[in-house]
């Protein structure tokens, strides 16, 4: 019996490996792409191993196109927009479920209707909106359509619904006030459920494509993504390049993922099955 | 003004500062907007200064009438027909692989999980390396295994849709694992044992137990996958730009095209109302089954 186990175990083990290599063959391909000379992307027959690294790749690539500008836009858009989601989102849930006022179930039904329906639906009326208040082309602009989220809302509230009632109880028969509940127990509590924000606001704004390709015009305006993009158009052939910058763009989103990697299964689970 | 009306004002006033800061922030950037996407769909509007004008239905009888939109929407279908069966399977087989209690069973999680967080743009950029036809490591694999003449991939109007349905799968398989992953755990274990006392072997206790018990999961990921595929854009704009030709051009990229390259706002929002209808329906398919499992659950 327990040598079944064993063997069965190694026959998991050795699909288990088969399939993460099969799934990661295309990152392997794009790192090693991006060591050869933009020549030998090519080559046939194909080569796994390049007979030589071309580090150089990396450093030709910042003085081809406006790299940092770019880096340092998306992150300024992620950070920002990340940040004004996580606070308002977590006081608007505080708001939701620790406090009564009028209209309140009204106000949330609002919202989780929105949630269903796609930006893509709306896209266009927001844009003539945003070029209405002459926020089109900024940064501004951008971060105010992707800030405020009913997804966000909603994510917080799941986690604050079951924070018990009598804990806030407890703390105003201590003299403590809704606001100073909020920022002492409430939201230090919630930290979970912000992590779990957190990684979804970053990865999305950061790899976000489609809202930069509508909003930003200016070059000195746009982000990492419309960067590759710009190199693909410039660079076509030079597939060594172009390789180099996706690895440079898909770098902050690993070091994310990869320290945060708990609440970021936790949240899928938790934003995929819910009531 | 009784103490106990100043009291309820308070409170109100209370709650609505909590809200506000989002609720001012939504209300503006997504309430309006959605309010005005049904407007802007009967109006003719190019967004220049000259007014508005209404013209009824005469959007949506334009893009019906307009081959190019009616082609979208059937690739859009296509697209979806491709991509969300073998995502749904795929998924569901890799989290009862990874459902087992094996050391370091979180490093493979982490490896099938990657692909969804990596950007559409760096993957769509590899995958049209693989996928090149006179060079590509997927080609010259094909050819090796006896295929001598593999399909063309993205430049081929018949293998075009094909392609970014892999790259989808690929991609958004692990997402869908781990929430099937979640619904797993739920599963009690003493369901297996009674199971295994009578005799039931892993295929069996995985056809009759595990797909059963899933069945409300399987069915919320096929009505998300669904939405998502009706939503594409991303994908197919970096791999293919919607073609060759028109062959992979979904409603998204037709609505984008309509709005932002023609400035048809009209014929956009009549576009964006078609998929919000889709979205809609599907939606309610949802409801009336969330409905049923949890009276089954009862």
């Amino acid at each position: 019996m327990r040598t079944k186990t064993k063997n069965l175990n190694i026959f998991l083990y050795l699909g288990l490996i088969a399939l993460s290599l099969f799934m990661l063959v295309p990152f392997y391909w794009m790192v090693i792409s991006s060591l050869k000379l933009n020549k030998d992307v090519f080559s046939v027959p194909m080569t796994w191993w390049p007979e030589s690294m071309h580090w150089e790749n990396y450093k030709i690539i910042w003085k081809k196109l406006p790299l940092v500008t770019f880096f340092l836009n998306t992150a300024k858009l992620t950070v920002i927009t990340t940040i004004i989601q996580l606070f308002t989102s977590c006081f608007a849930a505080y708001g939701f479920t620790k406090t009564r006022f009028k209209g309140r179930d009204l106000i949330f039904l609002m919202y989780v209707t929105t949630i269903a329906v796609p930006w893509q639906v709306y896209m266009v009326p927001q844009f003539i909106l945003v070029s209405k208040l002459g926020l089109n082309d900024t940064h501004l602009g951008l971060i105010l359509m992707q800030a405020f989220s009913a997804f966000g809302v909603f994510l917080i509230r799941q986690f604050y619904i079951s924070i018990p009632d009598e804990l806030c109880e407890a703390a105003r028969i201590d003299g403590l006030n809704e606001y100073g509940i909020f920022a002492k127990i409430v939201f230090p509590l919630g930290k979970p459920a912000m992590a779990t924000l957190t990684i979804f606001t970053f990865t999305n704004v950061w790899n976000d494509f489609m809202g930069p390709l509508i909003y930003l015009k200016t070059k000195e305006l746009k982000t990492i993504q419309l960067g590759i993009r710009m190199f693909i158009s410039q660079f076509g052939a030079d597939y060594a390049w172009i390789m180099a910058a996706s690895v440079c763009s898909l770098i902050p989103v690993i070091i994310v993922f990869l320290s945060c990697q708990k609440f970021f299964v936790e949240g899928v689970a938790a934003s995929g099955i819910k009531g | 003004m009784t103490s106990h009306q100043m009291k309820a004002i308070r409170s109100n006033l209370i709650g609505y500062s909590f809200i506000l800061p989002n609720l001012i922030g939504y209300a503006i950037f997504v309430f309006i907007p959605v309010i005005f996407s049904f407007v802007l769909s009967v109006m003719k509007w190019d967004g220049s200064r000259a007014p508005m004008e209404f013209v009824g239905l005469k959007n949506f009888a334009q893009i019906f009438g307009d081959r190019i939109f009616v082609q979208s929407f059937i690739h859009t279908i296509q697209y979806a027909l491709l991509t969300v069966f073998p995502t749904l399977v795929l998924a569901l087989l890799l989290a009862v692989l990874l459902n087992n209690k094996l050391k370091g069973i979180a490093i493979f999680r982490t490896a099938l999980y990657f692909p969804y967080i990596a950007s559409i743009v760096a993957v769509g950029a590899v995958w049209n390396m693989l996928f090149q036809p006179d060079f590509g490591p997927i080609n010259e694999f094909l050819r090796f295994i006896g295929i001598s003449k593999p399909p063309r991939w993205v430049v081929d109007v018949k293998w075009a849709m094909v392609a970014i349905s892999v790259v989808s799968v690929w991609k958004y398989m692990g997402y869908y694992m781990i929430v099937y992953l979640a619904a797993l755990q739920g599963i009690s274990g003493s369901l297996y044992e009674a199971a295994g006392i009578d005799g039931a072997n892993g295929f069996q206790k995985l056809r009759y137990i595990t797909i059963p018990m899933l069945t409300p999961t399987t069915f919320f990921v096929l009505i998300m996958l669904t939405i998502q595929c009706f939503k594409v854009f991303d994908l197919v704009y970096v791999m293919t730009g919607g073609g060759p030709g028109n062959a992979t051009k979904t409603l998204v990229n037709y609505i984008y095209e309509k709005a932002f390259t023609s400035w048809e706002f009209g014929p956009a929002s009549a576009g964006a109302l078609v998929l919000f209808s889709v979205v809609l329906v599907v939606t309610l398919i949802q409801f009336a089954g969330e409905k049923k499992w949890s009276k089954d659950l009862m």
